[in-house]
């Protein structure tokens, strides 16, 4: 019915535009071309000065209601250290620019008014003015210059990669349809290597795991931190399709390729608390953030730096955003802290993903030492009896054998070391094993496997006197014998403490 | 039909029997054999004002529709609550209507709606629309040549033209929808069909539409280019060609040096599509599956795309400069200011042309050092535009202009173009690039300078010689209220989006609330949508008035209706196969001698006075 409705009224206007034709037509017609020209002329030079007017008034008019809306006024100041440079460039163009529109505007319609058709007036007769042209090209043409050298010495400047020597963090951002993989390089400070063909669903960088550089490396899920006043190179990937990496408050964009990472390199100079403290002095950014919310946060506080995909990389392009959170050095080291490896708490360990399984890695001998020496602190501090015993987790023999593992001897170094360290100390080393297999085999089996662990204590120089061995096959079971995890977990040496 | 034994009425007949070149068309009448029929005559016509007529009316049936698309993804924009369950009819599944009824439009269409929008507006409107029908009606007419070089090739040139617009309207049909990625076509996005659905068939029938559009558009400029050089009448040397067919000419230079590089550009991505090659793919993991290409660079691409993608706005906007500049001065009854000036920053501005593509790749991982050279290159650009508009300013100066349609689109042509051009300075200098790219701003930017000024150029090209193709006018008062409304109307549409370009909002983006820093520009999101819908009715003004008069316009009942000095107003007002029905008219002197010796008009083919200036001399 709507549709009906529509398609008369378009029907009737086009009847009512054909008629208007008409009527002009006839009454052109009765009052000759002359007369018609130059009542069009009188109308429509009238009509150009109306339209110079309205048109130049509305240009600043609009822009003055914008300004504060805009990057680089009011409170949209950059948020970034090379950012004025490029606002100021913006403005300096905006001032030349603006006064080339403002004049050729002025002239073009004025003399549209001043020289519309008139009965009897000659035009002059002027092919060229070699003077004047000679002018209007020098002049553009230095103004180019003046803005050409502007530009490219901001634009060298900004696009420069880090020094040798240079202080600064590097962070790894990586778009894939349809959102951004922030990566943190961790305590080493260097991102590990990354093939695209080890990507997994867990691995989804496609992270080498067998660079040591990979292990410390985090990747926060929500809002991404970096600290004020430092140097930031961003190294930009993409997975499938085109990205680009953009934080419009920093003046900072940068396609992300497939297969050709790029840079941007950047300094914050504004926390995201001195920004919103900016934004709170415009009228603007007291409106509440959510129209429909009239008591909910203002905008100012609901401001956060946001970084969004510039370039078109499927239907959900426009919902790629991540929050930029930019915080003072301490509040940085505390979140840096709390970031747990993506590897040692997502990878380690999983079969098919880990290529490391069954490896010790020299960063978990350090790790495990400095555990077992707490495991072993507070076995010695409590008072209750079932403290005293703790299960020995990095002790492995060879399959169906007694004999340890080469990967067991860090474990066994961390018990020489307490052993040593806490000179009053006697263990008993229980062996246990889970419940298949013969009774008396599993006895005399976990009894071997204990001996093996007390030999290896003597061998480093722990006094025999303080160490025992025992045997307890599959009697002291922790777990049912129930699943493949459960037994498992009932295979294993313990130690516990006798006295001390 | 008149022939070469009628006796001469006027002047121009009476001096191209006395001057004119007798080529012994008339001895040869065979023209009249190819239009025997309606099918022959208008249809599978040779003749290069049909031709034009052709392109000019294919042009139309796109712009309605390219502007139809870009009124939808603007509801979106303006209204994202609005409900579009009234557009399923028209779109089907890509309205999608939940529970409640209200229908959604599907990000995925309007991706597509976004693409189909800017390929058909920059090739099928702004590229075979405007310098198809100009320079195929104007070329031979205003140098004075019977028709084409090769007449067979111009038609040729029309239907791979038109094979071109089936391929791409069957394509809105396909149930994945057409291509999705940009009208750029970047790969990997354009390459792999797993990124997006747009990118399946699709994508394969925007390459094969896109193959047959350069088939086209090389037919149609060898034509131009060695019609131009070989078949100028008697007398018409380069100094006294007008300033359209100097146009016309660097335009089609530019589209047969730059088209077979977007060729060659597609036909690798179509490689990279169908027989599992890299060109442009490397390292990609899409949607979990690891793909088995390596070694590409997307970056190829974008320099094969850009090295036709740059001068193509180029060959988008000389014929409007080449169209307004001769109109203005018509009009004006003034000579174009600065004629060589003109010629000279036409050829400079072709020539640089060729050496800024990569300013539109500034941040699209190039070495920064590179674009260094483009940035210096782009920025000079400005100088010989700047030249062009201080001409046509002065042109106005001191004249005794006739405000009617034509004029009237031309000065908007030139408002429009400078408001455009002088934020192309921006946009050039690559450090401000760097947070303005890929912006509103930039959408802002191209579509004023050659979105709206080229539609206006075209605007007052059909205006002012509708009565050479029709044999009537077009309605005045219809006219003006298309031009002021459009004047007023793209300048609602497209100024403020400088400001939200300003402000950091990046364009092709579905819906702007997802992110606080950009959501509030909703209410000026609504203003412009509005302006869009009033300055979208207001072309179907345009429509009607076309097709209206064409039937009931105002009839021509002089050959010289304008008093212009150029050849095209010495034919027939019923122009027949061979332009002149006797001998050609010889050019006697430049196109621009208005209000010279206190003659309103000398026309070309009146010979110099004793002692006269000849301005088109060497």
């Amino acid at each position: 019915m709507t549709a009906l409705i529509i398609i008369l009224c378009v029907i009737l206007i086009a009847i009512v535009l054909v008629q208007i034709g008409k009527v002009t037509e006839l009454t052109a017609q009765i009052k000759g071309q002359e007369e018609v020209m130059r009542d069009s002329s009188k109308w429509n030079g009238g009509l150009s000065i109306v339209f110079l007017v309205v048109f130049l008034v509305g240009v600043l008019v609009s822009a003055w209601k914008f300004r504060n809306e805009m990057l680089g006024y009011g409170p949209l100041q950059a948020a970034s250290e090379h950012g004025g440079a490029l606002d100021s460039l913006f403005n300096v163009t905006l001032f030349f620019t603006g006064i080339v529109f403002i004049l050729t505007h002025i002239a073009l319609f004025f003399f549209v008014y001043k020289y519309r058709w008139q009965k009897g007036r000659k035009s002059l007769f002027i092919s060229h003015d070699n003077r004047l042209e000679v002018w209007w090209t020098l002049i553009p043409a230095v103004v180019m210059t003046v803005l050409v050298v502007r530009g490219l010495n901001a634009w060298n400047t900004v696009m420069d990669d880090i020094k040798d020597g240079e202080d600064y963090i590097e962070i790894e951002a990586t778009g894939q349809q349809f959102n951004w993989i922030i990566r943190y390089p961790g305590a080493d400070g260097k991102l590990g290597t990354r093939n695209h063909r080890l990507t997994t669903g867990t691995n989804q960088l496609g992270q080498d795991f067998t660079d040591r550089k990979n292990w410390d490396d985090f990747i926060p899920d929500q809002e991404f931190l970096l600290p004020v006043g430092k140097k930031v190179r961003v190294r930009i990937t993409a997975k499938d399709v085109l990205h680009n990496f953009y934080l419009p408050h920093f003046r900072v964009k940068m396609d992300a390729v497939p297969g050709l990472p790029t840079y941007f390199v950047f300094t914050p100079i504004k926390t995201t608390a001195e920004y919103r403290e900016e934004l709170r002095k415009y009228p603007e950014y007291n409106q509440p953030n959510n129209p429909d919310e009239p008591d909910g946060p203002k905008r100012w506080e609901a401001f956060e730096y946001e970084l969004a995909c510039a370039e078109l990389c499927g239907k959900s392009h426009y919902s790629m955003r991540r929050v930029l959170r930019v915080v003072s050095q301490e509040e940085y080291d505390a979140w840096l802290a709390q970031q747990p490896s993506y590897y040692f708490s997502q990878v380690r360990g999983k079969e098919g993903e880990d290529p490391n399984i069954g490896e010790v890695l020299d960063v978990e001998v350090g790790m495990r030492a400095a555990a077992f020496k707490e495991t072993i602190q507070t076995a010695l501090d409590s008072d209750k009896p079932e403290d005293k015993t703790k299960v020995l987790d990095y002790i492995w023999y060879e399959s169906g054998s007694a004999a340890l593992t080469a990967n067991s001897k860090y474990e066994l170094d961390n018990l020489v070391t307490a052993m040593n360290e806490h000179t009053g100390m006697v263990l008993r080393i229980g062996g246990h094993t889970d419940n298949t297999g013969e009774a008396e085999a599993n006895m005399a089996l976990s009894g071997a496997r204990a001996s093996n662990v007390v030999q290896y204590l003597i061998d480093r120089g722990v006094p025999a006197g303080r160490l025992q061995a025992v045997g307890y096959g599959d009697t002291k079971p922790i777990a049912e014998n129930d699943t493949d995890a459960n037994r498992a977990k009932n295979r294993r040496t313990e130690f516990t403490i006798i006295s001390q | 039909m008149a022939h070469a034994n009628t006796v001469a009425e006027t002047l121009d007949e009476k001096l191209t029997q006395e001057l004119g070149y007798d080529d012994h068309f008339h001895e040869h009448p065979h023209g009249d054999k190819f239009r025997s029929n309606f099918l022959t005559t208008y249809i599978f016509s040779l003749d290069h004002k049909i031709i034009g007529r052709q392109f000019l009316i294919t042009g139309i049936f796109w712009a309605f529709i390219g502007a139809a698309m870009s009124i939808i993804f603007r509801l979106q924009l303006g209204f994202p609550e609005a409900d579009m369950a009234w557009l399923q009819p028209l779109l089907g599944k890509w309205i999608q209507v939940n529970e409640a009824g209200i229908g959604k439009l599907d990000p995925e269409f309007y991706y597509a709606l976004v693409t189909m929008h800017g390929t058909i507006l920059v090739f099928f409107v702004l590229t075979a629309g405007l310098s198809g029908t100009f320079s195929n009606i104007l070329i031979p007419l205003q140098i004075g040549a019977r028709d084409m070089a090769s007449p067979l090739l111009n038609a040729f040139s029309y239907w791979a033209f038109f094979l071109a617009g089936v391929v791409m309207f069957l394509s809105l049909f396909l149930s994945t929808g057409p291509f999705s990625g940009g009208w750029t076509a970047y790969p990997p996005l354009s390459a792999l069909p797993q990124a997006s659905d747009g990118s399946g068939a699709g994508m394969t029938m925007w390459i094969i539409a896109m193959a047959l559009f350069i088939v086209s558009a090389l037919l149609g400029g060898i034509n131009y280019i060695t019609t131009i050089l070989n078949m100028r009448t008697k007398g018409m040397n380069l100094w006294r060609m007008p300033l359209t067919i100097w146009a016309f000419f660097v335009t089609a230079v530019l589209g047969v040096l730059s088209f077979p590089v977007l060729l060659s550009g597609v036909l690798l991505l179509m490689f990279d599509r169908g027989m599992g090659t890299s060109f442009y793919l490397s390292e990609i993991v899409v949607g979990g599956e690891i793909l088995d290409r390596v070694g590409g660079s997307p970056i190829l691409y974008q320099h094969l795309f850009w090295f036709l993608g740059h001068p193509e706005v180029y060959i988008i906007i000389l014929p409007a400069m080449g169209i307004v500049s001769e109109v203005l001065s018509v009009h004006a009854r003034k000579p174009i200011f600065g004629y060589r000036a003109m010629v000279m920053s036409i050829l400079a501005i072709g020539f640089l042309s060729f050496i800024v593509w990569a300013h539109h790749m500034f941040m699209s991982g190039v070495n920064p050092f590179i674009s260094n050279f483009f940035v210096i290159f782009t920025l000079i650009i400005a100088v010989p535009s700047a030249v062009k508009v201080f001409n046509w300013i002065s042109t106005i100066y001191g004249s005794n202009i006739r405000l009617n349609s034509p004029s009237l689109f031309s000065i908007g042509f030139v408002s429009m173009f400078i408001s455009g051009g002088l934020t192309g300075i921006f946009l050039g200098n690559s450090a401000i690039d760097i947070q303005l790219h890929d912006t509103y701003f930039v959408v802002a930017h191209f579509h004023i300078v050659m979105g709206v000024a080229a539609f206006f150029g075209m605007f007052a090209g059909i205006y002012h010689w509708f009565p050479k193709m029709f044999g009537r006018f077009m309605n005045e008062t219809l006219g003006k209220i298309h031009f002021w409304g459009t004047m007023i109307g793209a300048y609602m549409v497209f100024w403020p989006m400088h400001y939200t370009g300003m402000a950091g909002v990046p364009r092709r983006y579905y819906s702007i609330d997802t992110f606080n820093s950009f959501k509030h520009f909703t209410e000026l999101n609504k203003f412009i949508t509005i302006a869009a819908i009033l300055v979208f009715f207001l072309q179907i003004v345009f429509i009607i008035n076309f097709f209206y008069s064409i039937y009931k316009g105002r009839k021509v009942t002089e050959k010289n209706p304008w008093g212009a000095n150029t050849l095209e107003w010495t034919t027939p007002i019923d122009t027949g196969h061979g332009n002149w029905p006797g001998k050609i008219p010889t050019v006697q002197r430049w196109a621009y001698d208005y209000g010279k010796d206190g003659e309103e008009f000398i026309p070309q083919y009146i010979p110099l006075k004793e002692g006269e200036h000849d301005h088109g001399g060497h």
